[in-house]
C-alpha cells in the first residue's frame, strides 16, 4: 500500500458523538412475538379496533414470510423472538401535556443531540416531534401549525383524534404483505408521525422528527404518513440517533407519502444510526420501507437522503408516478466506512403520462464498507412520454472498499425517454497532496473532496440541515487519512 | 532562504537525486533547467513534501527549519508553494471555496482570524485581476473544464492570494501559447518582492524571456552539472543539453 494510501486509511476511525444512553425508567414488553404481544401493543395505546385487525393481519402474513436475501449485505439471522416490541419512558400519570412535563433527562438528550425542543427557539423555524424508543414524547409548535389547519402529531394520538384519516391512508401505499420489514412494521408499530396538510395550504415551517432508540435489546418500529391533500406544500425532515452497543438493533420503519393533485411533499433525512465500531460489531440494522404515492396529477414527491450511519442500511425510497404529469425525485448520499454495508436506492414506477422522475445517487465508500446502489425505472404501458435521468457516481476513499450498482429498467412504453449515467472515482492521491499543499490538513482535504461530490444532493436539502449534513460526513471520515 | 545541502532522493531505490547542492536567498530567482528524466520533477516534489520518496542523505534547511521534518501542509503554511505541472480537478469543489479554505487554514497556523468575507472578495478581485482572470473562473469547480492555459493561469491566482515566500513553478511555462505565457510570466513577475524567492523549473529558454532569473542551473543526470547567470539560458538554447552531460559523464 501507497504511503497516501496508508495515510487514508489512518484517517478513517471515527467517533460517534451520539453514542450515549440516557438513564430513564422504561416500561418494556418482555422479548417475544406473538399475537399476544400485539394485543397488548394495541390495547395500551387505546387503539381503534380497526387498527387491531390491521396489525393481527399482518402478523399473520408475516408468520408465512421470510426474510429477503436479494440485497447485497450480510448479516447473521435475526431472532425476532429476542427482540421487546415496545419500549417507553416510564410516564407520570397520563403523559405528559406540554414540555414543561417531560422528563427533564429526554429533554436534555435532545439537547446535547442538539435539537431544539423549546419553543423558544422558535427562531429555527422548525416544527420537531421527538420520538424516543417506541413513542414520541415531545411535538413543538402544534398551536401555530393547528392555525394553518395543519396537523402534526404522533401517530398514536392520530388513531385518537383522526381516526377516519388514518384509516383511509394507513397501508395504502405500502400495504401490509409488501415485504417483509414492512409486514414487521405493520403488526408492531408502535408510534411515529402523522401529517395532514389541508386543501391548497402550504405548511407554514418545516416538520421534523428526530428518532432516537435508547434502551437495549428493542427495536424500533416507527411508521410514518404524510397526507398532502389537494394544492397543499409540505417540507418534512427527519433525522435519527442511537447510542453505541455492542448488540445489533433493529430499526424497520415504514414511510408513507401521498401526494394529491397539485400536491408537493419534500421529505429529507439525515440518517445517522450508531454504525457499529471499528471492528463492525453492533451498530443498527436499518431495514425501511419509504414509498411514495403521487396520486393526483401534476403532484410532486422529493426524497432526499444522507445516509451515514447504520451498520447495515436498507432501503430504497420509492415513488408511484400515478398522476398524469407527477414527478418523482430521489437524491441520496449514502456513505459508508469501517465494515458498514449499505444496499440502497430507489424505485420510480411511472403509470401517469408525462410523469418524470430525477435520480441523483452519490455513494461513498472509505475502510472496508461497502455501498450498493439499486434502482428499478418501470415506465408501464400508460406512461405515454415518461422521462427519466439517472446519475450514480461513486467514491471510493482507500483500496479495501467496494462500491457497486445495479440498475434495472423496464419499459413498456415505446415513447419514454431512460438515460442513465455512472461512474466511478477513488480519491486519488494527487488530489490529496494538492490541497495539502495549499495548506489544508489531510481531513479537511478529504471532506472538502466529498463534499464536493455530495454537492448536487446538498443543495436539494434545506439549509439548516445542509450543514448537519456537511458536518456530519466530516466526522463520519474522521480517520480517513492521516 | 533555502539551503539544499548533498541531496539524495531514490524513489522505487532507484537513485534520482545524487548530491545536489543549492543555496537560494530572498528576493532571488533561480531557473533549473535540464533534459528530461534529469530529476527537475522530483527535486520540486521533494521540497513541497510528496509521498513516495526517500532521502537518502543530505539535508533542506528553510528559513532556519528543516524542511523534511515538515507535513506537506506545514510547509505550505510555512510558505512554500508548487505551482503544479498538471494541475488536479476536484470536481464539485468551487474554486472560490478552495482559496479561502486554504487561505485560512495558512492564517489559522499562524495564529490569524479568518479572513473576512468582504475582504476575501476584495483580495480576489484585485488577484484574479492580475491574472488576467473571468470572475467566472471562481465559481467553477477546481481546473474542471479548465483548458491547459487556464489550469496554470488557476496556479498562478492561487499563489497570488496565498502569498508564500518559496515559489516553486514546475514546468508552468509548458503547454501554453505566447499570450498565456505573457499573462502568467506578468503574474510571476508583479510578486516579486524582495521577501520572496522563485525556483522556476524549466525545459525551454522562452519562459525566461519574459521572467529573467539570477541564476540559471542545470540539472543533468541527478546532479547540478553548471550554474551561471541569466547568459547560461541563452547558451543552452543553442547548445542543447547534450555538451554538458557529456562533460558531466567525464
Amino acid at each position: 500500500m501507497s504511503t497516501s494510501a496508508q495515510q487514508i486509511e489512518n484517517l478513517i476511525g471515527k467517533n460517534y458523538k451520539q453514542g450515549f444512553v440516557t438513564d430513564l425508567e422504561t416500561e418494556s414488553f418482555a422479548p417475544g412475538l406473538d399475537e399476544v404481544v400485539v394485543r397488548k401493543l394495541s390495547a395500551i395505546k387505546k387503539e381503534p379496533a380497526f387498527m387491531l385487525e390491521y396489525r393481527l393481519k399482518a402478523l399473520r402474513h408475516w408468520m408465512t414470510m421470510k426474510t429477503p436475501e436479494w440485497a447485497f449485505v450480510k448479516f447473521k439471522p435475526i431472532d425476532y423472538q429476542a427482540i421487546s416490541y415496545y419500549s417507553a419512558p416510564k410516564k407520570k400519570e397520563d403523559g405528559p401535556k406540554s414540555l414543561d412535563e417531560v422528563d427533564p433527562e429526554l429533554l436534555d438528550t435532545y439537547k446535547k443531540l442538539g435539537i431544539p425542543l423549546d419553543e423558544q427557539e422558535r427562531l429555527a423555524g422548525v416544527a420537531v416531534d421527538a420520538v424516543f424508543d417506541s413513542v414520541s414524547v415531545a411535538t413543538t409548535f402544534k398551536g401555530k401549525l393547528k392555525e394553518a389547519g395543519v396537523i402534526f402529531c404522533p401517530m398514536s394520538e392520530a388513531l385518537q383524534e383522526y381516526p377516519e384519516l388514518v384509516e383511509q391512508y394507513l397501508g395504502s401505499v405500502v400495504p401490509h404483505t409488501d415485504n417483509f420489514f414492512a409486514a414487521l412494521n405493520a403488526a408492531v408499530f408502535s408510534d411515529g408521525s402523522f401529517v395532514y396538510i389541508p386543501e391548497g395550504v402550504r405548511c407554514p415551517m418545516e416538520l421534523s422528527t428526530y428518532f432516537r432508540i435508547n434502551a437495549a435489546n428493542t427495536g424500533q418500529f416507527e411508521r410514518t404518513l404524510i397526507i398532502a391533500d389537494e394544492g397543499s406544500h409540505v417540507s418534512y425532515l427527519e433525522g435519527c440517533t442511537a447510542p453505541m452497543r455492542d448488540e445489533n438493533q433493529l430499526h424497520a420503519a415504514v414511510v408513507e407519502l401521498i401526494a394529491l393533485e397539485n400536491a408537493e411533499i419534500k421529505y429529507s433525512t439525515v440518517q445517522n444510526w450508531y454504525p457499529g465500531d471499528k471492528t463492525g460489531k453492533g451498530g443498527i440494522y436499518n431495514f425501511v420501507t419509504k414509498r411514495a404515492d403521487c396520486r393526483g396529477d401534476n403532484s410532486k414527491v422529493s426524497w432526499t437522503q444522507v445516509e451515514t450511519g447504520s451498520a447495515i442500511t436498507w432501503k430504497y425510497p420509492s415513488c408511484i408516478l400515478r398522476g398524469n404529469n407527477s414527478i418523482g425525485e430521489f437524491y441520496s448520499v449514502a456513505l459508508t466506512n469501517n465494515y458498514q454495508q449499505a444496499d440502497t436506492g430507489t424505485k420510480m414506477i411511472h403509470i401517469g403520462e408525462n410523469t418524470s422522475s430525477t435520480i441523483i445517487s452519490k455513494g461513498i465508500s472509505a475502510g472496508k464498507a461497502q455501498n450498493t446502489y439499486r434502482g428499478l425505472v418501470k415506465v408501464l404501458k400508460s406512461a405515454k412520454n415518461a422521462r427519466n435521468y439517472t446519475q450514480c457516481d461513486s467514491l471510493l476513499v482507500g483500496d479495501r472498499c467496494g462500491a457497486h450498482t445495479f440498475p434495472y429498467i423496464e419499459i413498456k412504453q415505446p415513447s419514454a425517454q431512460v438515460e442513465h449515467e455512472a461512474t466511478t472515482s477513488k480519491i486519488s492521491e494527487d488530489q490529496l497532496f494538492f490541497c495539502q499543499q495549499r495548506g489544508l490538513s489531510p481531513e479537511d482535504a478529504v471532506s472538502m473532496i466529498v463534499n464536493g461530490f455530495c454537492k448536487e444532493v446538498f443543495k436539494e436539502l434545506p439549509m439548516e440541515f445542509a450543514v448537519e449534513a456537511q458536518a456530519l460526513l466530516g466526522i463520519s471520515l474522521e480517520g480517513s487519512v492521516g | 532562504m533555502l539551503t539544499i545541502e548533498n541531496l539524495h532522493v531514490s524513489i522505487d531505490d532507484k537513485l534520482i537525486l545524487k548530491g545536489i547542492d543549492l543555496e537560494v536567498k530572498s528576493g532571488e530567482v533561480h531557473a533549473i533547467m535540464g533534459p528530461n528524466g534529469s530529476g527537475k520533477s522530483t527535486l520540486s516534489h521533494i521540497l513541497a513534501g510528496k509521498p513516495g520518496y526517500t532521502v537518502t542523505q543530505g539535508s533542506i534547511t528553510y528559513l532556519g527549519k528543516d524542511l523534511l521534518d515538515m507535513e506537506p501542509e506545514i510547509r505550505a503554511r510555512e510558505g512554500v508553494f508548487l505551482a503544479f505541472q498538471y494541475p488536479v480537478e476536484i470536481p464539485g469543489v468551487s474554486n472560490i471555496y478552495l482559496l479561502k479554505a486554504a487561505l485560512n487554514a495558512i492564517r489559522k497556523y499562524h495564529g490569524l482570524d479568518e479572513v473576512d468575507a468582504m475582504d476575501f472578495l476584495k483580495i480576489i478581485k484585485q488577484k484574479t485581476a492580475l491574472v488576467e482572470m473571468d470572475q467566472e473562473f471562481l465559481y467553477r469547480s477546481v481546473n474542471q473544464g479548465f483548458s491547459g492555459g487556464e489550469k496554470k493561469r488557476n496556479e498562478i491566482l492561487q499563489m497570488a492570494v496565498l502569498e508564500p515566500k518559496l515559489c516553486i513553478l514546475d514546468e508552468t511555462d509548458s503547454g501554453l501559447d505566447i499570450d498565456a505565457l505573457k499573462v502568467v510570466a506578468n503574474g510571476v513577475n508583479s510578486l516579486r518582492s524582495a521577501e520572496r524567492s522563485f525556483i522556476m523549473i524549466t525545459h525551454y529558454q522562452r519562459l525566461l524571456d519574459y521572467i529573467k532569473p539570477d541564476y540559471v542551473h542545470v540539472l543533468a543526470d541527478g546532479k547540478i552539472v553548471k550554474s551561471g547567470g541569466s547568459e547560461l539560458a541563452l547558451e543552452l538554447e543553442k547548445k542543447g543539453y547534450s555538451w554538458l552531460e557529456e562533460q558531466a559523464a567525464a
